[in-house]
């Protein structure tokens, strides 16, 4: 019987063909070929900005505190990445802070600990090399004593294991007070720049020579 | 987070804060909670950087932070704000608000604050004393006494609110000795009892005055001076934050009374502000309508210089109530009749008025009269909506199907047989506001996107143009000053060669035809400022005539926050009588 309907209803259509609106003999509208245009002219203009002296002030205010806001810390800059050489006029042009300081202080009880960053502050260039060599003799200073300390206790000690121990947790506690001393000690060595002997700079011959070849007819890739 | 309040996160950030902290911003955004080292591992920056960036955040109230999913004990995970960070196109409304209210020292009190987020009282006093005297004629400067008494108005009217006080975790039951509690954890605002009680400080003297001869170093000494003075004022750890409520309340108040004084008239406004200040204290922030007050309470409260006797007053009252606005409506008859403001009807008609215009200047006048038509009798078929708008069949279809093709009007179909078919259902045709308000949202959010990329690149294109006709004007300007020859005007003004001073008079003719037409986005055109402005573009831009773009598109921005706003509002209104 479905079958059967289909030939007798061949023109029916299941809607209602006046809601399209268009009749049957009227042509379909003409088939787009493209895609839509990506800014179609618009039918109706908008309508034309506010203005007034609130407008006026608060556009004043926006820009403003745009430009202010570079000014500010709070405007996190990355380090410049390194180009291909360093080059001397790096050490006078970085207007921009290494990476592991901030440049405001917050109210750190306000901030998880983990944030915290430690700021080791880098000696002024000027009374640097004063400070390493007042430091140099101090830590060498206290490297001798921490040295009679122990050659003294080794003396003292009748082999008792108590005194062993404090011996070690002597050495372990100096040496952890050293440790630090000596990193800083290290650290400013490297951003100390007023000499150019610099830690890496030395070079101790391993590899010259090792690549001399006494036959130069190979080709060196 | 939609993808558009993402981007429009994204962008507000790097301009404020660089493309540091963007990074980290949009990774937390888009990731939800993260712990630092997932953070850090995501954006793949130094560990340095992050933490930085987490500091900003943190500091301007837009990332929170607490114990993670593994208690305390586990790393701390930062969530983000995104309300705050969205509020950052609204600062000048902030600011100008103050200003309004409390004149220039509220100004720049607000203003310091929301530059930094958080700052302690004495910190605020000093510096906005310092701006302020350098702005005064010489020889006078400001008395701290002055900025405390417009700060501690501020308060009191709870446009500044203390910030919530770190509630440190429990860190006797972890055991861990060797690190003292990591995390400590933000509360609510208001839940603290002395959120909005001053504290005592010794403060006394005047503003310094900043010898335009000093150097950028002199004022970071005195800015550290000024940091560690703070400690001695007796008010530190109290930090104070701008309450963006309070001004969202005052703004909501701004839009019913200049609503109410374009509709009726402007005596209608003042009783309905009179109404409004006298419920602020009484009324909770999101409260359906005020407490009642009576027509008596309302009489006394009038300003003095409007002089209406009480039966006009009853009289504007009552038209108030019948008004199809439905702004104020009546509670009882004591008193000489008690009256509410109905303010989350009024933000609803706020809101729907906002829509209709939309609809009017994208789809023109017949269109919106079909999209009223449709939000009053809600559901309509197709040949009612022919014949209740009075519109031809052909054009009321085409109408109604572009319409429906951007989502303005939705199609319910009522099935009268079970199997759906297509000539025995009723298709109607419906607007819902609340769904349609969203999507107009999103597309201002889009559109105030936009606008800044925009004018990101009209500024980043034409920087050396820009920079070199401001120089030859600063350059003209100076000469003028000092009295010098014809020639030397000449020859300055030569510097600008002839193509570009040509291309400069055509566009700028250009411009203000144009102008007008691609920077009107105020609620309507989401991506149509871009398209005309490439349109009307046909020349390479040049400085003057960009800088004009440029200006015209900040203004955009400003004011297409007002349409934000104002949607956002009703959406929040909507869900908080939920």
């Amino acid at each position: 019987m479905a079958g059967m309907s289909r030939g007798r209803g061949r023109n029916q259509f299941t809607f209602n063909v006046d809601a399209l609106g268009f009749g049957r003999g009227d042509s379909l509208p003409t088939t787009t070929h493209t895609p839509s245009p990506l800014f179609p002219p618009m039918q109706f203009q908008p309508v034309p900005l506010h203005t007034g002296e609130e407008v006026e002030y608060m556009l004043a205010l926006k820009q403003e505190l745009r430009a202010s806001s570079k000014n500010l810390p709070f405007h996190i800059r990355a380090a410049r990445t390194k180009r291909d050489v360093s080059r001397y006029s790096d050490k006078y042009q970085t207007g921009e802070p290494k990476n592991n300081t901030i440049e405001w202080s917050p109210d750190w009880s306000r901030l998880p600990k983990e944030l915290c960053i430690k700021v080791r502050k880098p000696q002024k260039t000027i009374t640097g090399t004063k400070q390493q060599l007042k430091q140099r003799p101090k830590v060498a200073a206290s490297k001798e004593d921490i040295l009679q300390k122990l050659e003294t206790l080794e003396k003292e000690e009748v082999h008792s294991e108590e005194e062993e121990d404090e011996g070690k947790k002597k050495k372990q506690n100096d040496d952890e007070e050293e440790e630090p001393e000596v990193e800083e000690d290290y650290d400013e060595e490297e951003l100390e720049d007023e000499t150019d002997y610099i830690a890496s700079y030395f070079d101790n011959g391993e590899d010259f020579g090792g690549d001399s070849d006494d036959n130069m007819d190979e080709a060196v890739y | 987070m939609t993808a558009q309040e993402v981007r429009l996160c994204g962008l507000l950030l790097q301009e404020h804060f660089g493309d540091v902290v963007e990074n980290v911003g949009t990774h937390l955004i888009r990731n939800g909670v993260l712990t630092l080292r997932a953070l850090a591992h995501e954006t793949k920056l130094a560990l340095d950087l992050v933490k930085k960036s987490l500091c900003v955040l943190v500091q301007h109230g837009m990332c929170t932070f607490g114990p993670g999913r593994r208690g305390p004990a586990g790393p701390v995970e930062y969530h983000i704000n995104c309300e705050h960070i969205l509020h950052m196109l609204r600062y000048p409304r902030y600011i100008y608000t103050a200003k309004s209210l409390y004149g220039d020292t509220g100004e720049l009190i607000v203003e310091e604050i929301l530059q930094r987020g958080q700052m302690t009282m004495s910190s605020t006093v000093k510096t906005v004393a310092d701006r302020l005297t350098h702005n005064m004629p010489e020889g006078q400067s400001m008395d701290y006494n002055e900025v405390v008494s417009a700060f501690s108005r501020l308060v009191e009217t709870h446009f500044l609110q203390r910030c919530p006080p770190m509630a440190s975790a429990e860190s006797s039951g972890t055991g861990s000795a060797e690190t003292p509690p990591a995390v400590t954890q933000p509360s609510n605002p208001e839940s603290h009892p002395d959120c909005y009680k001053l504290p005592y400080i010794s403060l006394s003297g005047h503003g310094k005055r900043r010898r335009s001869s000093e150097d950028g170093e002199a004022d970071q000494r005195a800015a550290k001076k000024a940091k560690t003075d703070s400690s001695e004022c007796g008010d530190e750890g109290i930090h104070w934050q701008v309450n963006f409520e309070r001004f969202h309340l005052h703004f909501r108040d701004q839009a019913i009374i200049s609503a109410v004084s374009c509709k009726l008239d402007q005596t209608s406004g003042e009783i309905v502000r009179t109404m409004l200040r006298m419920s602020e204290v009484t009324t909770s922030a999101n409260a359906a309508f005020t407490q009642a007050l009576s027509a008596n309470e309302i009489f006394r409260a009038l300003p003095s210089n409007y002089n209406i006797a009480r039966p006009i007053l009853d009289q504007y009252l009552t038209l108030l109530v019948d008004d199809p606005m439905e702004f104020v409506g009546k509670a009882g008859d004591s008193g000489g009749g008690m009256f509410v403001v109905n303010l989350h009807r009024a933000l609803a008609n706020l809101a729907r008025a906002t829509l209709e215009s939309v609809v009017q200047e994208r789809f023109g006048s017949r269109s919106a009269r079909i999209f009223r038509l449709l939000l009053r009798k809600r559901h309509l078929e197709q040949k009612q909506v022919e014949d209740f708008a009075m519109i031809p069949a052909k054009e009321a279809k085409e109408m109604l199907y572009t319409l429906l093709s951007e989502n303005l009007v939705q199609l319910q179909e009522i099935p009268k047989t079970p199997d759906h078919a297509p000539s025995r259902t009723f298709y109607l045709y419906t607007v819902n506001q609340l769904p349609t308000a969203r999507l107009l949202l999103q597309h201002c959010y889009k559109t105030v996107g936009n606008l800044i990329e925009r004018r990101l690149y009209e500024t980043k294109e034409n920087k050396r143009l820009l920079e070199k006709s401001q120089r030859i004007e600063a350059i003209l300007a100076s000469l003028q000053a000092t009295g010098a020859e014809a020639t030397q005007l000449t020859e300055v003004e030569e510097m600008i060669t002839a193509p570009e001073r040509q291309q400069l008079e055509s566009l700028r003719h250009h411009i203000n035809n144009a102008c007008l037409r691609t920077c009107g986005v105020n609620r309507s055109k989401p991506t149509r400022t871009c398209k005309l402005l490439t349109e009307m573009a046909v020349e390479p831009p040049r400085a003057q005539t960009s800088d004009l773009l440029a200006v015209r598109l900040d203004s955009s921005e400003n004011q297409v926050d007002e349409t934000i706003f104002l949607l956002e509002s009703y959406i929040n209104s909507t869900q908080a009588s939920r």
